[in-house]
């Protein structure tokens, strides 16, 4: 696809829009690894055991921020695509 | 070589390098001194903020917190770090493309209100200032302890060295120190780490040996250590002994405090593009998941190490099959360390022998009494002592030990220069500058910033000196602050278009004052003992929730509080709508710099 010369069609409202929807879902998974398998689903994981313990325990130990640091890599790799399909990017 | 020589050449070839740093990045304008002229790269600024965040408690005590409580202390962990995933999404590229130098300067001009601005460095000044004084008492012991000094002149060697770099360098030779820092950090704590890992399960990596077998029992090495705590009367470590909506509200209260400290939202302006403040929180929780998966691993190993040392028999039985330790056999670590007050031990029926056991627990007391025991002779074990003398105790060698020294202090000097930073920018620069005298001189801006810098390090010191009783409960109190004040302002200054400055005022109050009710009712007015309203139990807490846990509470106070006031009042005016509008995007955040 040619390249937009002009700026001044960037659409902002769609950007923040798909902005506040990759925060949503990025969100939705952020407190799912921690507040939920780590915390509050806990006893629902018991079954799965790793290493004497069980999953509940190595999300709250290690696995939530494991997923933290995907979760973020993913949104900078995502919205610096986002800038540039909608010309909002840094020169 | 002597321990203590080690120790001093180690410790001194660090700070040599703090100061050769300070005096390479010497900082000639206002950029320089408050955001090192935006000119940091993302990964370097990602291992500064990693510096900048991990304090000496993170450093010291944090492995030793997980390790006395087991599974009910993870909130540290998940907090601690998911407090990035906020500031990478909801806050940091945003600030970052408003490109001013302060977080109160965010707050005044979005909320178009100089009293929004000065209840921003409000919260700055009480959240930033609390939570210094326990870096600097944290530098002065960690300086006694291994440098065989008075505390009082560790902390005076200490402030001297964030002296010269912080006043010469500001943000600018903060951040570069930060990078040097962090790497001395990270070496010191890892080492011990993989060598405790390798011992106990034969995997190099703490993260993974958490969960792998333990070599001489070979259960997994979970399982090994509940099956000793439990047959000594403790409470297993995997297990969940408190309220699992207590532990979801402070966990959640922990990310969002993490998330509104200023000295960690500041460390994001100095970075060039906005994308380049998406990647650097990637890399700053990188850097700090270095630390921090490492230390739930350090803590169980060493705990369960200290448990076989008391029980030798519990290294591959039954602790209770074999005696207790001889007082006669005891290793030489703990001789040591019994001299820095912080391990004791009493043989009370003298039997020559020390039994370690939880002498609160029924089933326990009948065992000692059928077996002689006149209660625990472990008397003292503070919880610090699992990562200082986990070199000693791994065996390892002297140059290790000394790097432990190094790396402590340079965990309490990297915190306490971004939040001394954080401290000095908003009196040069939101109340010097924007109240007190606006016709300021760049250059005399320049001098007012390092003035206040000095003013907030004679501050410190003296905080650090005569320290207030609180100092545990104080760093509660900063994230609880954080939370419920300057987080959701900040994010409904950027997500919202209609929340105005009376709402934003409003919500920041509300917080700010529910939370320190709440904390103070429970911990006394001020800290002063004696001073609360109702005793700090779980009986007595609002619906179960702990003091500690109340930030989260304060922060939807916050945000309702805010919404309800705008809607009633005043609509945002047009160019405070627009100016939302282009902090969301990226683009022009270079012409910004300047201003």
């Amino acid at each position: 696809m040619a390249k937009q010369p002009n700026t001044n069609t960037t659409d902002a409202s769609g950007y923040w829009a798909a902005n506040v929807r990759i925060i949503l879902i990025s969100l939705a998974i952020w407190a799912l690894v921690s507040l939920g398998f780590g915390i509050l689903f806990r006893p629902l994981l018991s079954g799965i055991e790793i290493g004497g313990t069980d999953l509940g325990f190595w999300f709250a130990q290690q696995g939530s921020i494991l997923v933290f640091i995907v979760l973020i890599f993913n949104y900078a790799r995502y919205m610096n695509k986002l800038d540039r399909q909608y010309g909002v990017d840094e020169q | 070589m002597e321990q203590y020589t080690l120790n001093l050449l180690v410790v001194g070839a660090s700070f040599a390098l703090y100061v050769g740093i300070a005096i390479w990045a010497r900082a000639g304008s206002t950029a320089e001194f408050y955001a090192a002229n935006r000119g940091v790269h993302p990964v370097l600024n990602g291992m500064a903020t990693a510096a900048d965040w991990m304090s000496a408690a993170s450093f010291i005590s944090m492995a030793g917190l997980i390790a006395f409580v087991g599974y009910g202390n993870s909130s540290f962990l998940m907090g601690w770090t998911g407090g990035y995933v906020l500031l990478a999404m909801l806050l940091a590229p945003y600030l970052r493309k408003f490109g001013k130098f302060t977080v109160p300067e965010f707050i005044g001009d979005r909320f178009y209100s100089k009293t929004a601005r000065i209840v921003g460095v409000i919260c700055l000044l009480v959240i930033s200032i609390t939570y210094v004084i326990g870096q600097m008492t944290g530098a002065g012991v960690a300086f006694s302890r291994f440098l065989e000094v008075e505390s009082s002149t560790g902390l005076f060697i200490a402030s001297t060295v964030v002296f010269i770099y912080a006043v010469l360098g500001g943000m600018k030779g903060i951040t570069y120190t930060q990078v040097a820092q962090y790497c001395v950090l990270i070496v010191a704590y890892t080492i011990p780490a993989i060598f405790i890992s390798l011992q106990l399960t034969g995997n190099p990596i703490p993260g993974l040996g958490l969960f792998a077998t333990h070599d001489a029992s070979g259960l997994p090495l979970l399982t090994k250590l509940n099956q000793v705590l439990m047959e000594l009367g403790f409470n297993d470590y995997t297990g969940q002994h408190g309220s699992t909506f207590n532990m979801f509200l402070f966990t959640l209260s922990l990310m969002i405090g993490t998330a509104g400290l200023p000295h960690v939202i500041i460390r994001f302006f100095t970075v060039p593009k906005v994308s380049d403040a998406r990647w650097s929180a990637g890399w700053a929780l990188v850097f700090i998941a270095l630390l921090y998966l490492s230390a739930p691993a350090v803590g169980s190993m060493a705990r369960l190490n200290i448990m076989t040392t008391m029980w030798p028999n519990a290294e591959a039985g039954q602790a209770l099959d074999g005696d207790a330790i001889a007082v006669a056999d005891k290793p030489e670590w703990m001789a040591n360390w019994e001299a820095t007050g912080l391990l004791g031990f009493e043989d009370k029926n003298n039997d020559g022998r020390l039994q370690y056991y939880n002498d609160a627990d029924p089933d326990m007391q009948a065992i000692a009494e059928a077996r002689g025991w006149e209660g625990n002779e472990l008397t003292n074990f503070n919880r610090d002592i699992l990562v200082l003398a986990n070199p000693e105790i791994a065996q390892l060698p002297g140059w290790v030990i000394a790097l432990i020294a190094a790396g402590g202090l340079a965990a309490a000097l990297s915190t306490a220069a971004g939040l001394l930073l954080a401290i000095s920018s908003a009196v040069s620069h939101d109340l010097i500058k924007s109240s007190i005298n606006p016709g300021i001189s760049e250059k005399g801006e320049l001098l007012a910033a390092r003035i206040s810098m000095a003013f907030a390090i004679a501050l410190a010191t003296w905080l650090g000196l005569n320290p207030p009783g609180f100092a545990a409960q104080v760093v509660a109190l900063a994230f609880g602050l954080a939370a419920s004040s300057i987080f959701p302002v900040l994010m409904m200054g950027i997500f919202s278009k209609t929340i105005n400055s009376t709402g934003a005022i409003a919500g920041m109050l509300v917080g700010l004052l529910a939370t320190l009710l709440y904390i103070f009712t429970y911990l006394g007015w001020f800290f002063i003992p004696g001073t609360n309203m109702l005793p700090n139990t779980v009986d007595n807490w609002l619906f179960g929730i702990s003091p500690l846990s109340f930030g989260a509470i304060g922060a939807v106070l916050n945000f309702a509080a805010a919404y309800i006031v705008s809607s009633m009042t005043e609509e945002t005016p047009a160019e405070i709508k627009e100016l939302v509008e282009s902090v969301r995007i990226p683009r022009g955040a270079a012409g910004a710099v300047d201003h």
